[in-house]
């Protein structure tokens, strides 16, 4: 039979990956790790069953008081609950990371989709993507902050914005290996539309470094939320958020560590879960990596 | 070797114009009248038209671009809004406490780094393995200011070894500059301590599995023989790509470090330039911190040769 007869149909579909959850729990470490992000998790959802007080509520006669049973963690220097803040502020950082993460990884895949499938495409926006690489980062996302105000949005673009290099260029990598595969030439010569063949057979591929690198992305939008707070140009400075604590936390070091420490904490519990977690997806989506990294 | 130091100059250029055209058009593109973003809500019609004037605003956008770009291949950054300073003159002071903490970093990280990582993978899979292992993932998830303040708490006010903040001028004598750039090194040494430990335990164990190590074992050299002279020198390659493309990482670092430690450095200029509106020399920054970046990088793929012979452009 020509190739140009055969039916659509009949062409293989890339089998998408089946990740199993069971790499959730498959060392004791990476349990933990599943165990303190979910507790983080239900503590943002829930925080207005958990927190003893309103995070917002100033009380200047009780400013900068110990911990004691009324305050558990004491106050912070507005005369604020500082546990009732640290529950609410998990909000911030998870919705930040989970929405950087899935922005960048939608414009990133369309993006990288693209730019591997069509050389001339390629060419101008890889260069536009190494000049966003070659900007750090937190610069990059002061800036924008910086000129658009901050809020909630302008935030989570702010913090997307440098992402999207590094996933479309995984996204890129992994098109420009799956388009020279035998699959996606049948399709072509069988004249599958352009949008087909790359929804249903190059972007499967993608699936699997985009969970890991997902994973990356969170973490590392968490991380760049509260550095972003810390230095003043995040979220508005009464919301509470784990920068935002720590920021106001600096002025009051010496005299009252504990508004710096208690949300460092938390924030790095957090990330240091969606980091191994990550890490743990990637062994196992990717046992090459696994065995790459001597595990 | 010239010239492929030529084409990798010329592949430089767009990467810098890229950076120079969305740092121009960020402002540009931001919805509103740029002047009245820089301004703020309280500002005056004269102080939006001085800003307007500043920044050649009220020309077409393509003439405004052609301006900028060629006023800052000449050198010259423009003038801050606020204190009305040229850019270049308010950086050059600023230099020393950055380029101080940043070098003395990446000494530090590489120092502690690399043995750790040809240690860790030595001795794969065993306690001290997963130790190295456990420290990277430590690294990359804990905070800059976190560490910074936390050895605050434990070096400079708990134990009083260093003094808790600010900077000393190599000029004002060796060990008060010192003393300054412990704590600020050591915060910023952590993350990049795990990239490298990190990088250089993976090339290492790709490296230990190759024949010529077995050989060189198998005619009697010592460990450390095999270890440093043929499997570190193979396994340098990637350990110092990722110690370049880890430079932003380091920028980055700088900035939130120098505000822990109150380091008047250029990390210190660019957030007092933002929290104060001051556009120009967030731009300018930016433009640095981004050519230096590319810089660095062009230096370590010209650095390939000598470090592995094999690599011939």
């Amino acid at each position: 039979m020509a190739i140009d007869t055969l039916p659509e149909s009949s062409i293989p579909v890339t089998r998408p990956f089946r990740l199993r959850l069971g790499f959730l729990t498959a060392t004791p470490i990476i349990a933990v790790a599943t165990i303190c992000l979910a507790l983080i998790i239900l503590m943002a959802i829930f925080a207005p069953l958990l927190a003893p007080h309103d995070p917002l509520l100033l009380a200047p006669a009780q400013r900068l008081k110990p911990a004691s049973a009324q305050f558990l963690l004491g106050t912070d220097a507005f005369g604020r609950d500082l546990m009732s803040r640290i529950i609410y502020g998990a909000r911030i950082s998870l919705v930040i990371g989970l929405g950087a993460a899935v922005c960048s990884i939608v414009i990133g895949l369309l993006i990288g989709l693209v730019s591997g499938f069509f050389r001339w495409v390629d060419a101008v926006m890889m260069r536009v993507m190494d000049g966003l690489m070659a900007i750090p980062s937190i610069l990059l996302a002061i800036a924008v902050v910086s000129l658009s105000g901050a809020s909630i949005w302008t935030v989570m673009v702010a913090i997307t914005i440098p992402e999207i290099p590094r996933v479309a260029r995984l996204v890129r990598s992994v098109v420009l290996t799956a388009r020279e595969e035998p699959y996606v030439e049948a399709a072509i010569s069988v004249g599958s539309s352009l949008p087909k063949i790359m929804w249903r057979h190059l972007m499967p591929n993608t699936i699997a470094p985009l969970i890991v690198q997902g994973t990356y992305v969170c973490a590392s939008a968490i991380l760049t939320e509260a550095i972003l707070s810390f230095l003043g140009a995040g979220i508005s400075p009464e919301t509470p958020t784990w920068g935002n604590i720590m920021a106001e936390g600096r002025a009051y070091f010496q005299v009252k560590p504990q508004l710096i420490f208690w949300p460092g904490l938390l924030l790095s519990i957090a990330i240091l879960s969606v980091n191994l977690i990550g890490d743990a997806a990637r062994d196992a989506l990717d046992p090459r990596m696994k065995q790459r990294e001597g595990k | 070797m010239l010239g492929y130091l030529l084409r990798r100059i010329l592949a430089a250029i767009p990467v810098m114009g890229v950076v120079a055209l969305f740092v121009f058009l960020l402002l540009r593109l931001t919805p509103g009248d740029p002047a009245a973003i820089l301004a703020g809500d309280n500002a005056t019609p004269e102080q939006l038209d001085r800003i307007r004037a500043s920044l050649g605003l009220n020309e077409p956008i393509y003439i405004q671009f052609y301006t900028w770009i060629m006023k800052l291949l000449h050198g010259d950054l423009g003038v801050s809004l606020i204190s009305n300073k040229p850019i270049l003159e308010m950086i050059g002071p600023r230099l020393e406490p950055s380029i101080s903490v940043a070098l003395a970093t990446i000494i530090l990280s590489i120092l502690v780094a690399v043995p750790l990582g040809v240690i860790a993978a030595w001795k794969h899979g065993t306690w001290i393995d997963r130790f190295v292992m456990g420290l990277s993932v430590l690294g990359f998830s804990v905070p800059v200011f976190v560490i910074g303040y936390v050895l605050i708490q434990i070096f400079a006010i708990d134990l009083r070894w260093v003094p808790v903040q600010g900077f000393k001028s190599l000029s004002a004598g060796f060990g008060p500059f010192f003393e300054r750039l412990i704590l600020p090194t050591c915060t910023l040494s952590f993350i990049y301590v795990a990239l490298i430990a990190r990088m250089t335990r993976a090339s290492m164990l790709d490296v230990l599995g190759e024949d010529y190590v077995r050989t060189a074992r198998a005619k009697g050299i010592g460990e450390a023989g095999v270890l440093l002279r043929h499997a570190l020198r193979n396994a340098a390659v990637p350990v110092i790509t990722v110690i370049g493309s880890g430079f932003a990482l380091l920028i980055s670092g700088v900035v939130v470090t120098e505000s822990v430690f109150n380091l008047p450095g250029i990390g210190r200029l660019t957030v007092d330039a933002v929290l104060a509106r001051d556009y120009p020399v967030i731009q300018a920054m930016i433009l640095l911190t981004s050519g230096i970046y590319v810089a660095v990088n062009l230096l370590i793929d010209l650095a390939y040769t000598l470090l592995d012979p094999r690599i011939r452009y």
